[in-house]
Order: C-alpha cells, then structure tokens, then sequence
C-alpha cells in the first residue's frame, strides 16, 4: 500500500472500520454543546428579529420589558457600546467582499428576521417574556427577494472571494459550434434556496473571567475564526479571549463565519462583566446565511455520436446588498468532460436577504444538478446510454487549469455502481418500466467535489503511561474528525485506540483552519500523523540509549510500534516498551507538533478532485404525484478510506442530504414581505426515515500523491451529483424533464 | 411566552368554573399545540387550567357505538383493538398525523381543537386576521400553495390540519360537551366552522365550553374505507389533500357512501350533493369521477395552490377505488395503494 500510516507500514486501525470515539459520549448526553455550558451568575440573551426586511426602525419602546423583573438590561441600536470602526475588522476568515452585517449597528433594516434587539435577563424564561413586550416602530420600503427581477442587473463579482476560483476564460468557440452541432439542447435548471438546519441551533455561551478576559463557547466550524473575529471587533487581544468548541450538532457550513449570536453574547458580556448565553430560536434559524437562488443556463451539443462540441453554463446567483457571496457554480461544466468549446458565466444579483453562504458542497450542488440533468438529456437527445455518453467524453485532464487530474478512478465508479444497480437490466425508454400502480425510474449522474488540503498543525504529547493525546484547534461536525485521529495516533504509536485521547476544537491547541471543503482528514490527518512521528523518533533515541537496550545498533527504519512496544520488525523478540523508554529517560512527557499543508509543486502539477457515480431508482405514483426514491447506489473515489464506518455513515448523510433537494427542501419567500416563511421543521421539509429506503455506498479503490496519507475527504462528494441523478430518474420514469428542484408533488402533476 | 397562572382541575365543573374565571382561559391536556402557540406569541393566555386529571380518558361501549373521552390519547384510541375492528378509517387517520412522540401526548379534544398550521398564523411579523382579527390576510398572493380550495372567504384561506377529523367527519361522529350552561352535543359538521368574516373562530364551542367525549355511531364501516392522506414527504407533513372514505356495498351497488377532505378547507369538508351521485350505483372509476368532479365544481385556486384542485379529485376517485375494492391505504407501505 502507497501511503500507510505506521512506521513498519502495516496498519492496524487506520482503514479498518472503527465505532465514533465520542459516540458513547453522545448518546449519553455526556458531551456538551456551545449552549450548554454553564457559569455562575450566567445571563441569558434573547433576540428580538426585525418583523420588516427594508427600512428603518423610528422608535424602540423598552419601558415594558425593561420593567419585568429579572431584566438585566435591553441592548439596540441606540445604546450598543462602539466596537470597531472598520469593516475590515468585521471580515472573518471566510467572509465575501463586502461590508459585513453588524448586529444593532444603527437604525437601518437589511433583511426580514434582521436582530434589532437583544434582551438580556436573569433567566431564559424572562428574557424570552420581556422580549415580547419590546415595541418597535420601522418605516417600511418595499424589498426585493425575487432574483427573477433582478437578473437584468447581474453583474460579475468585481472582487473575487478569496479561495473561490472564478470562471475560467472561455477556450474555443462555444456558440459557434452549438450552433453547427446536429444535436443541441438549451434549457433552465434552478433549485430552490435551502437553509442548513442542522440540529443544534446557534449558540454562544461567553464565560466573563474577570479583567476584561473571556472563554467562549461558541457554535463554530472552526475556533480560531471566533476568536480572531472577537479580537478584531472588541478590540481583545488573543490572550483575553479563549475559544471553545468540543462538539457541533451539524453544521453544514452554517457553522464557517461566526454568526450574529456570537457578536450579541459578547457585546453583552462586555458591557455587563458578565457571563451571558445566547441560544437562536429554530425560526431564527432562518435569519442568517442559507444555499442562494441561482439561476442557471445550461447548452450543450453534440455529434450525432454524442461527442461533446459546446459546453456554456451561464448562472446569476442570488446574494445580499451588503457581501458578494460566491461559491464555484458553472467551473463543473469545464472539468469534468473532454469539450474543445467551452464558455462558463457566473454572475451575481443583489436582493434583499442575509448574505448566502457555503452549504455542504457549496457551488457544486448547484452547477452539477444543472450539468449533470443536461448530460442526461443529451444521452436521450443522442440515443445512448447515459453512461455511455458520459465514458464518450471522459477527460483525464482539467481543461479549466490545463492540468492533469492527479487521480481520477469515475471509470471504476460508472463501472462497479452499474452493476451493484443493475444498470444493465435498464430499458432506456421512458414510462418503459412499472410495479404496480407505480412508473418506476432509473437515472445516474456522475459527483465532482475538489480534494483540498490546508495548511494545519497538530499537537501530541506521550505521557509516562503510555498513553497519547492528540489535539488541534479544528473541529469535529459530527463527521468522525475525533476517531480517525485517534486510529492515526493508534497506528502510529503502536497503541490501542482506547490509550489515544483526542482534543479539538480549543484556540488553546495547535492551530488548524476551519472544518469544511472535506479538507479536514488530509490537513489535520497530516499534522497529527507528523507529530506523533516526531513522538516516535523521540522516544525510538530513548529507547535505543538504554542500557543494553535490546535496539542497539537498530535503525528507525528497522522498528515497528506495535502495542505499546518498539520492535525491530525482523526480530520481534527484541523490544523495549514506550513506558520503559521513557522511565530510562526520565522523561514524564513527549511533546512533539506537526504541520501539514499542500506541496506547491503537486498543485502545479496537478488538480486535484473527488469523483462519484450516483445511480437512483424512483417509483412514481403519476395519477397522484408522489415519488419514492426506493434506491440509490453511490460509488465514490476518494483516494484512501480512512475509516469505511464513518465514510459511509458521511456518504449516507450526504445523499440524504441530496434526495432533501430533490424532493423537499425549499425555503418560501414571500416576495411582498421579502420574509422565508416556512421557518420551522414542521413546514422545511427535510427527509424523514420513511422518505428514505436503500442505500448502498461503494468505494473503488484510488491511490492518490496529493497528500501524504492519499486522502481526499468525504463531507461534500456524498450530495453532489445525487439530485440530478434522481431528477433524471424521474424522467426516465415518467417521461417528464422536472428542471426546477425540489421534485413536489404539483410539479409533477403539472 | 407571556406569564399566566396554572391551575389543575380535578372535576369536569372545577374546570368550567376555573376556566370562567380567568380573561384569557385555555384548557390545556397535552399541550402538542398550545404550548407552541404561546411560544409564538400566538396564544397568550392569562390561565392556564390543567384538565389531565379529569376522569374523561376511558373508551366505552355506548348505544351501539363506541364513546371515546376527550383525554384518551391519540394514539390510545388508534391502537385501541375495538376502534380498530369497527372504525379502523380512524385508526388509519389517526396514524397518518404527527409522530410517534407527538400522538402519545395528544389527546381526542385537543386534536379536535388544534389550529391551522398557515405559516402567516404562526408568525407575529406579519398580518393575520385568524391571529389578530381586522390585520388583514397575507396568505391571500403570498406563500399559499398549502391553503384551501374550497370554502374560504377573503379573510382567510387557511386549513384545519387534522387527520382525525377528517375521519370523524366520514364517521358522523357526535361531539358531547359541557359548559357554563350545562352539557350539549355537536355534530361533527357542526363542530368546525368556515373563516367567513370571523376567522379568529375555528369551532362553535361557546366560551368555556370543554370537549367531554367523541361519540362514534353503531355503523359497521370496517369493510370498505380507506384514509389516503397525500404530502410532500411521506410522514410528519399535513396534508395537501385527504380523504377519508367508507363505503357500504350491496353486491355491486353501492348502498352508502360517505367521504371527507382534509387539507382543503377550514373545517373537513364534505359534500351531500356529491355522495348522493354514489347512492345506488356501481362503484367504478367513471361514478367516482363524476362525485369528485362535483365535489371540486366550485374549488377557487389561490395564487400557488391549482394544482389542489386536480389532486384533491384525482385523490377522492383513488380513495373511493381503494375502499370499494377493500384494499385501503396501508400505513407502513408508502407505496400508495
């Protein structure tokens, strides 16, 4: 095997399926949550959310709810304390071009559920009471949420977002030769905005620890971004302020730029020396960052043989007034088929919303539904079979960078997904097949997601006992960050898992970048593995300095770690164990760091992607409009599988995730109050168990040099891909192009 | 959530009386509704009086039929083997709605009494005149693709929720009640009301009046019935159309027929004109097309909502073929039968 994690290079737990090390902790209520710490004489915040999505507030009327007993104070506008001037300082690490929104900052409305007021009280209860009593005067304009109307002043992001690669130029002629292809198809595709929803809802509990420092918990994908945030706006320095951040209830990118709870806990807590908590409502769940409105235009054409002669996907993407949001939409339809013609437009248009922000797969969801619908037609349109069209036009080279692809196995994902489908026994023709009283529909589309790398460090520190922690500051989504860090530290150390402790998610560890982009395994993964090796040299000298020491004279190369001993691999009869080593040091601790981050001449060389093959089977009541998705089979490549119980437990909850988009998520504007108003889980419609049926997650094996562990990271590819896969399904099952997501039952009765 | 007092009535006449004496009184049992509402500031009463002691939470035999107290749990009553042997379009109902969790709390009176789920109603932010009487609909050319087609006025569009009722409706079922003067029965169809131009009213209940037992008839509808509930994923959504539906056959002719829709109307509606098409003729798709066509001649389309009215037809010929056929809407398979 080309990348293994132990020194002798024979793994024990780090590609073996391995149970979440904090699972007991979890379904124990053991773990804890941003809101669910405590401190003494801890206060608790309550917003109050702009019933208006334009305009300005005339007056605040805090008499009532200042007058319940238990208020501690009601901050707004008119009396917040100053914080930083700059929008600089505002800009987190993830943050678009803009002027970030700043909670009570004056009088002006931005977007319906806008905070307007925080209501600090002794107790929940009271704060949330005397928040009903605030009376608030706004003078109203008319708002525009409809991107259909504001299409005509798209314009292209005259500031690009950092991280987030903009259209490549055009490469050939794309419209001359849609126009002389035989075959040619132009259509719309849209998908409806979705908010995140994860389960725990935003919270920040800020500890008040005297002097003007702080510890704060906080709902965050990534510590550090709170507490480089909380020091630029409030004028900390890093020392006064300790983020922490143990566990997230899902995050999906809602959790990457610190949200408007973070800024209101800390301003009170300032204000009053004070600890204070603030915990969001489901609803205003609702009032920040969501996946935007795009608008999409996909041609594609082709010879009769289904050989690609023009690609162009134009999109405009919804984003606020105040930051322009972008994410990678139409980059898709140039890297992943062989088309000399290619033109790739992304515009934005402004409405008046929060700025939209990453969710799972963020761009991709959107660009690859739209592409990925259209290959679909075009096989149709060409009379092959989808897969058929899709290996016609296979690239092996990113034409958008003009780079190889450093490995791509979608062959064997096409390959093993058919047959685990039974893509075979497919009649291609629509409305062909049927059970029952059910039209019954295969579809398939094919899942992108780039493989990235950060740069990150990690900590790791062995004790007398022999027992190993492991930290950095990164956090763990519920995704299995904790576990395959500890398989790592296992494998390296030659320990048992239950002798490797990990931390995350303290400002107090190793620096890490924020967890998203699926970069999280191959970034910390990396460190962590880096600093247990320079434990392993360390205590390898020590053991090999004993007296007598049964390694004299042996080179590292020749030693395994394998439980809790030094061997030397050929003669394992000679060893030393960790804890004798280091009683003959006499040392009670090894403190190694490692760091990690992406090799320049790699990503010269190479690009660097995830790849799937999404296969769906619908079956369609027509007369009545509803669609089961009974099965999907997702073949993934991702370079090495860390730990195959959690990789498909992050493949599972990403297709879930997809067949969401496809069939019911969509979060309601109403464009007169410029307002979401399906703002609860009883009327967001997310999948539940009976929505869901088999699925059956495969992954072809891939050797991949992007990193040192060949990892390429799960979190996003599961959802890619998925929605187009099931769309297509439904077609094939009903004979009906449904191009505008989710897939309910008046669109297909239509 | 504003403050209010609590107090726990031990007998049917305590509750009356302590209900009186508050302003703004609202019983409370399982609370799977009200408690939201308050949360919203939707409901802000001033008392609280706590009926889960009432001895009303027995199912009993009763003139043929069976009685079912107001404070049996739904799914108590769904499960129960004589509801499911003699109204089992009930049971069905029942099972479609909610949850799990959700139905062992919820009792028979409050699901009776539970409020639209309009998205306008829920939000204090924006005007309702179900919410506060005289603000104005934003239902009407707003967010409505799940409002009502049949029987809604310009005040308001919103629907009752309820699966349960629906069936009760089919059923005929009797509401028994007990107020300040003393103790009356309501028939189902009474029970419910249209908005008209007082949608803060969802039911005829005078003030203080409580929901004493549901009464259900001695009719044996456990051959052909069906509950064919339809939404936009297959459980824990409310209905964009039901229909509950029991049919007596007589070889092949149909000698009753009885249906109702949920998801369209402010109350579960049903039509005379409609079931007595049925009457004495034979149950095949082209008679049950003809009812649903009759059952939709009037239907008004909101701004997003069309498309109800081609499903909520398509639905009530599908519910009236499954229980003709005896073949009714199985709960755990959600194929549609």
């Amino acid at each position: 095997m080309a990348h293994s994690i132990s020194i002798d290079g024979v793994d024990r737990h780090v590609g073996a399926a391995r149970s979440r090390v904090d699972g007991p902790a979890k379904v124990t209520g053991l773990a804890k949550y941003a809101g669910e710490f405590d401190a003494p004489d801890l206060s608790h915040g309550y917003v109050v959310s702009s019933a208006i999505a334009k305009g300005r507030i005339t007056a605040i009327d805090a008499s009532a709810a200042e007058a319940v007993p238990g208020v501690v104070k009601v901050f707004t506008h008119e009396n917040r304390p100053r914080t930083a001037w700059l929008d600089y300082n505002y800009q987190d690490q993830v943050a678009p071009p803009g002027s970030p929104f700043r909670p009570l900052y004056d009088d002006k409305v931005h977007y319906s559920g806008q905070p307007v007021a925080l209501v600090v009280a002794e107790d929940f209860d009271r704060a949330r009471y005397a928040a009903s009593l605030l009376r608030i005067g706004y003078e109203a304009e008319a708002p525009e949420t409809d991107l259909t109307r504001q299409q005509d002043l798209a314009y292209v992001p005259p500031k690009k977002r950092s991280g987030i690669k903009p259209p490549p130029g055009a490469r050939g002629d794309a419209d001359g030769a849609f126009d002389a292809a035989p075959v040619r198809l132009r259509e719309d595709y849209r998908q409806a905005p979705e908010h995140h929803n994860p389960m725990e809802p935003h919270a920040s509990t800020v500890v008040w620890e005297g002097d003007g420092r702080f510890t704060v918990y906080d709902k965050i994908q990534g510590v550090s971004n709170s507490q480089s945030y909380l020091m630029a706006v409030f004028g900390l320095k890093k020392d006064d302020v300790r983020v922490i951040s143990p566990y997230l209830g899902g995050g999906f990118g809602s959790g990457l730029r610190p949200q408007y709870q973070l800024f209101l806990a800390m301003m009170a807590a300032q204000v009053l020396e004070r600890s204070v908590r603030v915990v969001l409502t489901r609803d205003q769940m609702f009032s920040f960052t969501y996946r935007p409105d795009v608008l999409q235009t996909v041609a594609v054409a082709a010879a009769e043989d289904g050989r690609l002669q023009s690609v162009r996907h134009d999109a405009i993407s919804g984003t606020s007034r105040f930051e322009d949001y972008q994410e990678v939409v139409v980059n898709w339809s140039g890297i992943l088929y062989e088309c000399e013609n290619v033109s790739l437009n992304y515009k934005l248009a402004q409405i008046d919303t929060f700025t939209p922000g990453d969710m799972r797969a963020p761009g991709a969801v959107t660009g690859v539904f739209a592409l990925e619908m259209a290959m679909d037609e075009l096989a149709y349109a060409t009379g092959q079979d989808p897969i058929a069209l899709r290996l016609r036009n296979y690239t092996e080279t990113d034409h958008t960078e003009d780079k190889p692809i450093s490995s791509k196995e979608l062959r064997a994902c096409y390959a093993q997904g058919a047959e685990r489908f039974g893509w075979q026994a497919r009649n291609p023709e629509s409305r062909s097949m049927r059970d029952g009283k059910e039209l019954v529909g295969w579809g398939m589309a094919t899942g992108v997601w780039e493989a990235l790398m950060q740069k990150s460090s990690a900590q790791a520190v062995l004790t007398a006992d022999g027992r190993l922690e492991i930290g950095n500051s990164t956090a763990d989504l519920g995704t299995g960050t904790y576990t395959i860090l500890t398989q790592i530290g296992a494998d390296t150390l030659g320990l048992a898992m239950e002798d490797v402790t990990v931390k995350l998610g303290d400002t107090s560890l190793a620096e890490a970048p924020l967890a998203g982009g699926s970069w999280t395994a191959a970034s910390s993964g990396t460190a962590a593995m880096r600093a247990c090796r320079e434990i392993a040299a360390q205590v390898f000298t020590l053991a090999r300095g004993m007296e007598n020491s049964p390694l004299a004279n042996v080179d590292f190369e020749r030693v395994a770690f394998r439980g809790g001993r030094i061997e030397v691999t050929d003669d394992p009869s000679r060893s030393v164990t960790l804890i004798d080593a280091m009683r003959a040091g006499g040392l009670d601790r090894i403190e190694a760091m490692g760091s990690a981050e992406s090799d320049p001449g790699q990503m010269k060389k190479f690009s660097h992607y995830t790849h799937s093959a999404i296969f769906a089977e619908v079956k369609v009541d027509e007369e009545l409009g509803q669609v089961r998705v009974t099965r999907i089979v997702s073949a993934i490549a991702a370079g090495k599988i860390l730990n195959p119980k959690t990789a498909r437990s992050q493949i599972l909850g990403g297709v879930v995730m997809g067949i969401g988009s496809a069939l019911h998520e969509e979060s309601m504007l109403d464009h007169r109050l410029g307002r979401f108003m399906n703002h609860n889980l009883g009327e967001y419609h997310v999948p539940v168990n009976a929505d869901i049926y088999d699925i059956d997650v495969i992954f072809v094996d891939e050797e991949d040099q992007a990193n040192p562990m060949g990892v390429k990271g799960l979190g996003e590819i599961g959802i890619v891909g998925t929605a187009a896969a099931i769309a297509n399904a439904v077609y094939h099952a009903t004979g009906k192009r449904i191009r505008h997501l989710p897939i309910t039952i008046d669109k297909v009765l239509e | 959530m504003n403050r209010f007092e609590y107090v726990r009535a031990g007998t049917v006449a305590e509750a009356v009386q302590a209900f009186a004496s508050g302003a703004e009184s609202r019983f409370i049992a399982g609370g799977t509704n009200l408690v939201d509402l308050m949360k919203y500031n939707v409901e802000r009463p001033d008392r609280l009086v706590d009926i889960t002691r009432l001895p009303l939470d027995s199912i009993e035999e009763h003139e043929g039929g069976l009685r079912i107290g107001a404070l049996v749990t739904n799914a108590t009553a769904a499960y129960d083997e004589r509801v499911q042997a003699r109204y089992p379009v009930l049971s069905s109902a029942i099972l479609a709605g909610a949850t799990g969790q959700l139905r062992n709390a919820a009792t028979m009176g409050g699901n009776l009494n539970q409020r639209t789920r309009c998205y306008y109603f829920y939000d204090e932010a924006t005007p309702c005149n179900k919410r506060q009487p005289g603000s104005g609909c934003a239902a009407i050319g707003g967010v409505n693709r799940i409002h009502a087609i049949l029987g809604a006025s310009e005040h308001c569009i919103a629907t009752h929720p309820s699966d349960m009722c629906v069936a009760l409706a089919a059923l005929q079922a009797t509401i028994r009640l007990a107020g300040p003067e003393g103790e009356r029965q309501l028939a189902i169809a009474d029970y419910h009301r249209l908005p008209g131009d007082a949608p803060q009213q969802d039911t005829n209940l005078k003030p203080g009046e409580i929901v004493l037992s549901v009464d259900l008839p001695a009719e044996d509808f456990s051959r052909h019935y069906t509950y064919l509930k339809l939404r936009d994923r297959l459980s824990y959504a409310f209905a964009l159309v039901s229909v509950a539906a029991i049919l007596e056959l007589d070889a092949d002719v149909i000698r009753t027929a009885r249906f109702a829709l949920g998801g369209v109307a402010h109350k579960p509606w049903r039509d005379a004109e409609a079931e007595a098409l049925l009457q004495g003729r034979a149950p095949t798709r082209e008679v049950f097309e003809e009812a649903a066509d009759h059952v939709v001649r009037h239907a008004q389309p909101q701004s997003q909502n069309a498309f109800k009215i081609e499903l909520a037809r398509r639905a009530i010929v599908r519910g009236l073929t499954q229980a003709a056929a005896g073949t009714p809407q199985p709960l755990s398979d959600k194929r549609i039968a």
